[in-house]
């Protein structure tokens, strides 16, 4: 894009001033953050909510722009060809990044991608428009399990977190529903909406947009939703299902650790700050602290559980 | 929507980047490559340190320029610079070709003005009503809508019927190449990376159209265009009185663009064919669509300007985007703390009434700043010669598509298709059907899968795809629309049958 190339001539001339003098690593000038989606989703706006904070601590601009297609991986296939000199960092998705690479050649590995925080996850949860004859979960189960197949739910694509979540559950309760994929959230809220499917597996952020349109009838967190102090979580009615779609921040794998470890610093300090954390939790996001040191445990788990659930609903060999 | 509103849109400052908006909007617009999407993923960020009014004011008067500078390559270069002016080189380009391009012009500007219009007025009065729509229309009248899309294939190609359908059915086919959508299933990629993104739909607009153009240019003598001599100005009074003896037509396009830009699955692109497709129907005897019918490029401009009032519908009133600009644009109000949502126009209203009303000031501004940017683009493109049109050309195609996602596939691809296109092309293959398949493909598949999958489970099929109301209608429309032509071509056949 020419805009990337006047900045990376900005930058470059900015790297020439600083010659010798730079020993720690620093910012030349603006981000170039890519957002391998196309805009508004849950990637595009929790980027969105970075950028004035980016801006007011360190002083650069952080320019978001999109590369969508192939599901991400378009995106993620480039990132380790652009240059790792701290100055253009990618959004990164789970599952997508441990699904993809496992279904095919698609260019990226898990491990090949320098992930170096993740900041927040969309929780799942299972969202009913206001006037559904579903007041709790028992009711949406008790219907699965006397019609099965009758239930049908819309979810953003195949293979993904909804998708994982709605093969998750119907083996947990032993009923039986039929996911509709959709074209991301928005498209699946929208069928929600309009009642061409009897309820959603979408997320804590879709109530957070929607308001009184729509009832949530439980969330995949650990504790409830400080948004939603009303819904319940699947834990306390009995399953164990705690996650959703996690989003973080990669650097091309070429970076070094200097500028790795300052990124993993910056992100970890917006994400500290409490009008940010306000903001997301507003927005329905659940926010969330691995840095660059913890990244290989917390991917490792994360990891086993995806491939394991995908492996047992046969979405991958 | 007190008086109020309507003057703080009308400050000097909101004034000015309505102003700056439209052209800015309009000069991207008309770069193959360039999107709206871009234009304002780049200018969010001013949205922090602004009035909140004044930033989507601006944001809103570089979409709408956009859609409309659309219209400038497809005329001048037979290349839609935005997806949504693809119907728009149908009549326009021959219209250039014969030494018309400045009349051209001046009608995609009334045109779009006008829809531009009927589509703000309808956001500002029936917003909330017409949001319903976006709900009504699931999966089944998505698929329904596609194959109305696609039978203007039939339309268009007229007694080359075999050949039409054959470049559809290829575009289709293009169209499920890489990561498919929904199913995230990796399609007819052959190992290659080149192939994941798939065939990305500006790409393959700037391939299919804009190189075979470029080699025609090379390969023949004669100049781009025909200039009439003497003839200095854009046809302005000309163009006025073609677009009031239309104005039914105009009506009616811009009403189809609004209402198609509420279906957040649909977009500028479909509204331009649907609205096209519709004017040709109703068309009088004499008017020859495909040769260079003014009615063809006011339908288009008309209903494509007309899906950015209608798109804000379903984005402010449900929190739905229409297309991806809309979604940067409710990504800017999240930010600012704008809950959109029916409550939206009661709690915030000051702030979405001015905007509403910076969009009606843009879309007038769009009169004057489109003549002018309009009639320096004719004069360009017809004064500028060969040796040097042609490599600026040749240029703006790379990084056009380069610039779409920083991808050198995106540019092999481009690459290959027009050359592709321009051999097929020799043979009697038009672009139109294929790029038609590669863009109604994937809604055609979405709804068609998602409508069989509900339909099964519910165990009820037929009622699925032909018991809906809307459906039964789209699908009579396309009945109409398919068999309307082999009617009137045998009854015009038979009295020549009988001379003989």
């Amino acid at each position: 894009m020419l805009r990337r190339l006047i900045l990376k001539a900005g930058a470059a001339a900015a790297l020439a001033l600083t010659m010798g003098t730079a020993a720690q690593a620093e910012l030349n000038g603006p981000v170039n953050y890519i957002i391998p989606f196309g805009p508004g989703g849950e990637s595009d706006i929790s980027a969105r909510l970075q950028q004035p904070f980016f801006k007011d601590k360190f002083g650069q601009d952080m320019v978001v722009n999109y590369q969508p297609g192939g599901g991400g991986a378009v995106g993620w296939a480039s990132l380790n060809g652009l240059s790792g000199d701290g100055q253009t960092i990618m959004g990164v998705n789970l599952p997508h990044i441990v699904i993809k690479p496992a279904q095919k050649d698609v260019g990226f590995t898990t491990d090949g991608l320098n992930t170096f925080y993740m900041f927040h996850y969309t929780p799942d949860a299972i969202v009913v428009p206001a006037d559904s004859p579903y007041e709790t979960l028992a009711d949406l189960v008790e219907d699965a399990k006397a019609n099965p197949g009758m239930v049908t739910m819309s979810g953003s694509g195949k293979a993904s977190a909804n998708h994982l979540a709605q093969i998750k559950f119907d083996k947990m309760t032993g009923a039986l529903t039929t996911y509709v994929p959709f074209k991301g959230t928005g498209a699946s809220t929208t069928a929600l909406l309009g009642k061409q499917v009897k309820a959603q597996w979408g997320y804590t952020t879709v109530g957070a947009k929607q308001g009184d349109a729509v009832r949530m009838l439980a969330v995949a967190m650990e504790e409830r939703h400080p948004l939603f102090p009303e819904v319940p979580t699947f834990k306390e009615l009995g399953y164990d299902m705690v996650g959703g779609a996690y989003r973080g921040i990669a650097l091309p794998a070429s970076a070094s650790a200097e500028t790795t470890q300052m990124w993993s610093d910056m992100i970890g300090e917006i994400n500290a700050d409490p009008s940010f954390r306000q903001q997301m939790l507003d927005g329905g996001f659940a926010l969330l602290d691995i840095g660059k040191g913890e990244m290989a445990d917390f991917m490792a788990a994360r990891s086993e559980e995806y491939l394991n659930d995908a492996r047992a609903a046969g979405l991958i060999e | 929507m007190e008086l109020g509103h309507f003057l703080s849109a009308l400050t000097p400052l909101n004034l000015g980047l309505a102003l700056f908006g439209v052209i800015a909007g309009t000069i991207v617009g008309s770069i193959p490559g360039l999107t709206a999407t871009m234009a304002l993923a780049i200018l969010v960020p001013i949205t922090f340190s602004m009035e909140p009014a004044s930033a989507l004011i601006l944001l809103g008067a570089i979409y709408t320029g956009a859609i409309y500078g659309g219209a400038y390559a497809a005329i001048l270069l037979n290349t839609p610079g935005t997806p949504s002016a693809i119907a728009t080189t149908f009549d326009g380009y021959p219209m250039a070709k014969r030494g018309d391009g400045d009349l051209a012009v001046a009608l995609a500007c009334f045109a779009s003005v006008v829809g531009g219009m009927v589509g703000a007025l309808a956001l500002l009065f029936l917003a909330p009503p017409l949001s319903q729509v976006a709900l009504a229309f699931g999966p089944v009248e998505y698929f329904w809508l596609s194959i109305f899309g696609l039978s203007l294939i039939a339309s268009l190609s007229e007694g080359n019927l075999a050949k039409g359908l054959a470049g559809g059915a290829f575009g289709m086919i293009l169209s499920t190449v890489g990561v498919a959508e929904i199913s995230a299933d990796i399609r007819l990629t052959f190992g290659s990376q080149v192939l994941i993104g798939g065939f990305g739909v500006v790409s393959a607009l700037i391939g299919l159209y804009c190189i075979p153009v470029l080699i025609d240019l090379v390969a023949t003598p004669d100049r781009h265009l025909k200039v009439e001599e003497g003839v200095k100005s854009v046809r302005i009074g000309e163009a006025f009185g073609i677009a009031m003896r239309s104005k039914f037509n105009l009506i009616r396009s811009s009403v189809i663009g609004t209402i198609v830009g509420i279906l957040p699955g649909a977009g500028g692109s479909v509204a331009g064919l649907v609205a096209y497709s519709e004017a040709k129907r109703t068309a009088k005897p004499h008017q020859k669509f495909g040769e260079g019918e003014p009615d063809g490029i006011m339908a288009t401009e008309s209903a494509n300007n007309a899906t950015v009032g209608g798109g804000f519908i379903p984005t402010l009133v449900l929190g739905i985007p229409g297309t991806p600009p809309d979604a940067i644009v409710l990504g800017a109000l999240l930010i600012q703390g704008v809950r959109t949502g029916p409550a939206m126009f009661t709690q915030s209203g000051s702030i979405v009434f001015t905007f509403i009303y910076g969009l009606i000031i843009a879309t007038i501004l769009m009169l004057p700043a489109g003549l002018l940017i309009g009639r320096y683009a004719y004069k360009s493109i017809v004064t500028i010669p060969k040796a040097i049109l042609v490599p600026t050309v040749a240029f703006m195609t790379i990084i056009g598509t380069f610039a779409i996602r920083n991808s050198i596939s995106d540019v092999i691809i481009m690459i290959c298709l027009g050359v592709f296109g321009w051999v097929v092309g020799r043979f009697g293959f038009k672009a139109s059907p294929i790029v038609l398949g590669l863009i109604l493909g994937p809604i055609a598949e979405q709804g068609f899968v998602q409508s069989w999958t509900i339909g099964a489970a519910t165990n009820n099929l037929l009622g699925m795809f032909f018991g809906r109301p809307i459906s039964q209608a789209i699908l009579a429309f396309t009945l109409i629309t398919l068999i309307l032509p082999l009617f009137l071509a045998r009854k015009s056949r038979k009295p020549t049958a009988e001379a003989e």
